[in-house]
């Protein structure tokens, strides 16, 4: 049970809101990272925990796009393709990558490392085009950059191309 | 090129600063949290503020000093502290430095507010998909606790103040301050009908203060300085202070700038951007984030304060400054901002939900040369039927992409209905749009 194996967490969580409702959130991202995806058992786990009904949990997962309801690959790569994206070549990106893992847009590869989305806006408009893998972002991509990123991930699980603290321009070094 | 005084990113420019407590100490950090504490009473405080005519960062520029006024003061329960994090406006990347390089600054700020305004719990609402940036808030929180800035009996005043970070989970719409409230209690993010407002019935129907990141950055400054200091700078009497605005399309040198408000366009995107990056000149930008109305280069030297962008037929919002070049076509532009309206639209108003769907299918069919000469109106009439007729501002956000674009640029779309009543095979029928 999930609930369970996390009981110090899902306590900590708890513990920050008066009224446990507010807990649900967070206890949905903590299944997500968990599983990969939010359960229907996991639903129902969640629900009971804050007296909710299953019914009530499932209309609130439903209304957020970065809950998964089916199982994904290892790495969701999430291309932007909102207008500031899109004005430096966003749409390009998709293709590099539809091109490199021959998946479509919303299809899994066969391995079950990639499964590809084009979603809007995550607030990197100055460095586009970017992609959001898992919990990282990768920006100003290039196509041999993006080539890059995925033959790291296949091969090490982890990219050292991914962005850090953000600040964008870099300052002039004195 | 005229140089500017820093104030929110200062720190973070300094070579080697981490944003770390000690790094945000050295520089003075928390100096203004003791201040308060020692020598002030939550009405100075308030005083201050409203004194160096800060304004709301997030989009709506609503006085921060007022709103911290309408908190009443002899309510028995609790009272909230919201900082929106929230950061979904397209063309907009502020909020992400802000907490990522220095959080500290936006923490301290956060401390004085809650005691300004009496609240004892506050949370940030961060957008989900910046998980770095709330890794670092945790850390920075951490920090803040064990040093005794925050927690029970902060610096021996007796105060309580606990920030807990919120992760949310994809949903432009919970930027806005009553949805951002029923996200945060576990619910769908739709907003609220207004009256009451947060000020009365906020977090779980108590008060509550909602206020943006870069908003919550700028009050220990303005502690310390005074607020005569902070109106100062910019253009008074109306827009005080700085911004971080966020520079980003078909420039040399995009990214985020801070200056005193009321520069120039020119001046943001030809002197500090290096203007544009290739040789093709500018044909429009949005100033303000897409929920602003394009503008063209005949308003590139309008000066960038609330008012000056207003009276020029637009909004300086949140500061999201996107520019494009000749040969970008502007239906396709405007299409591009409408399916993000239509996927963000949260569906509780039906001009808006309905609306932005019947948006997004012309503009699909004039954009997919399958256009008919009617459609310019259907355009017309459609962006005159949601705006003001929705809960919240998101409907007037909605078709500003559309109602711009057709008053620059009426032309391409005309042009493009022109191409298609000339190319598309008589009786056949026209695609149907499928999200």
């Amino acid at each position: 049970m999930l609930i369970d194996r996390f009981k110090n967490e899902v306590e900590d969580i708890l513990s920050r809101y008066p009224v446990k409702r507010s807990a649900l959130l967070p206890l949905l991202n903590l299944a997500q990272r968990e599983e990969g995806f939010v359960s229907e058992s996991a639903m129902k786990e969640i629900a009971k925990v804050l007296g909710l009904t299953p019914a009530q949990v499932f209309e609130t997962v439903t209304f957020y796009t970065m809950f998964n309801l089916k199982p994904i690959g290892k790495f969701h790569l999430q291309v932007c393709k909102s207008l500031m994206c899109a004005l430096v070549g966003s749409d390009e990106v998709v293709v590099w990558i539809q091109k490199k893992l021959g998946i479509a847009q919303g299809q899994t590869t066969a391995d079950n490392l990639f499964t590809l989305s084009v979603v809007e806006c995550l607030g990197s408009c100055g460095t586009g085009p970017m992609m959001q893998v898992n919990d990282d972002y990768y920006e100003q991509l290039s196509e041999e950059k993006v080539g890059r990123v995925l033959d790291d991930l296949k091969r090490d699980g982890t990219c050292s191309l991914k962005t850090g603290p953000f600040m964008y321009p870099q300052p002039l070094a004195k | 090129m005229a140089t500017y005084e820093k104030i929110l990113l200062k720190n973070m420019e300094q070579p080697g600063y981490t944003g770390s407590l000690a790094d945000y100490e050295g520089t003075g950090g928390y100096r203004a949290l003791r201040t308060v504490l020692r020598d002030m009473q939550p009405d100075q405080v308030i005083e201050v503020v409203k004194k160096s005519g800060l304004r709301g960062r997030g989009g709506a520029g609503f006085p921060t000093g007022v709103k911290w006024g309408f908190i009443p003061k002899n309510h028995p329960g609790p009272k909230y502290l919201c900082c929106n994090a929230d950061e979904s406006e397209p063309g907009t990347f502020k909020d992400r430095q802000l907490m990522e390089r220095d959080p500290h600054q936006m923490l301290e700020g956060m401390a004085i507010t809650c005691f300004a305004i009496g609240a004892q719990t506050a949370y940030i609402y961060i957008r989900g998909e910046f998980r770095l940036g709330a890794k670092i808030l945790e850390q920075a929180l951490q920090e803040a606790y064990a040093a005794g800035y925050l927690g029970n009996n902060i610096l021996g005043s007796g105060l309580t103040i606990n920030i807990y970070v919120h992760l949310g989970a994809g949903a432009y719409i919970c930027g806005e301050e009553t949805a951002l409230l029923e996200s945060l209690e576990g619910k769908r993010g739709m907003p609220r009908f207004k009256p009451p407002f947060p000020a009365t019935h906020g977090l779980y129907q108590n008060p509550t203060v909602v206020n943006n990141v870069e908003t919550m950055a700028n009050i220990p400054h303005i502690i310390n300085r005074g607020g005569e200091w902070y109106a100062s700078i910019g253009s008074p009497p109306k827009s005080c202070g700085t911004r971080v605005f966020c520079l980003s399309g078909h420039v040399k040198r995009p990214g985020n700038y801070e200056t005193p408000m009321g520069i120039t366009f020119r001046e943001l995107i030809y002197d500090l951007g290096g203007g544009m990056r290739s040789d093709k000149p500018l044909k429009a930008f949005i100033p303000g984030g897409a929920s602003a109305p394009f503008l063209t280069p005949d308003h590139l030297d309008v000066k960038m304060d609330f008012e000056s962008v207003a009276l020029a037929g637009s909004m300086l919002g949140s500061g999201g400054v996107t520019v494009m070049e000749e040969g970008t076509n502007m239906v396709w532009a405007a299409l591009r901002l409408m399916e993000f309206f239509y996927h963000e639209s949260c569906g509780k108003c039906t001009p808006c939900r309905e609306g932005t769907s019947w948006l997004v299918q012309t503009l699909q069919r004039i954009w997919n040369k399958r256009g008919r000469p009617e459609d310019v109106g259907v355009l017309d009439e459609l962006c005159g039927n949601i705006p003001g007729r929705t809960v919240c501002a998101f409907g007037d956000a909605a078709v500003s992409p559309i109602v711009s674009t057709l008053l620059h640029w009426r032309g391409e779309y005309e042009a493009l209905i022109r191409e298609a009543q000339e190319t598309m095979p008589r009786n056949k029928e026209i695609p149907v749009f499928t999200p």
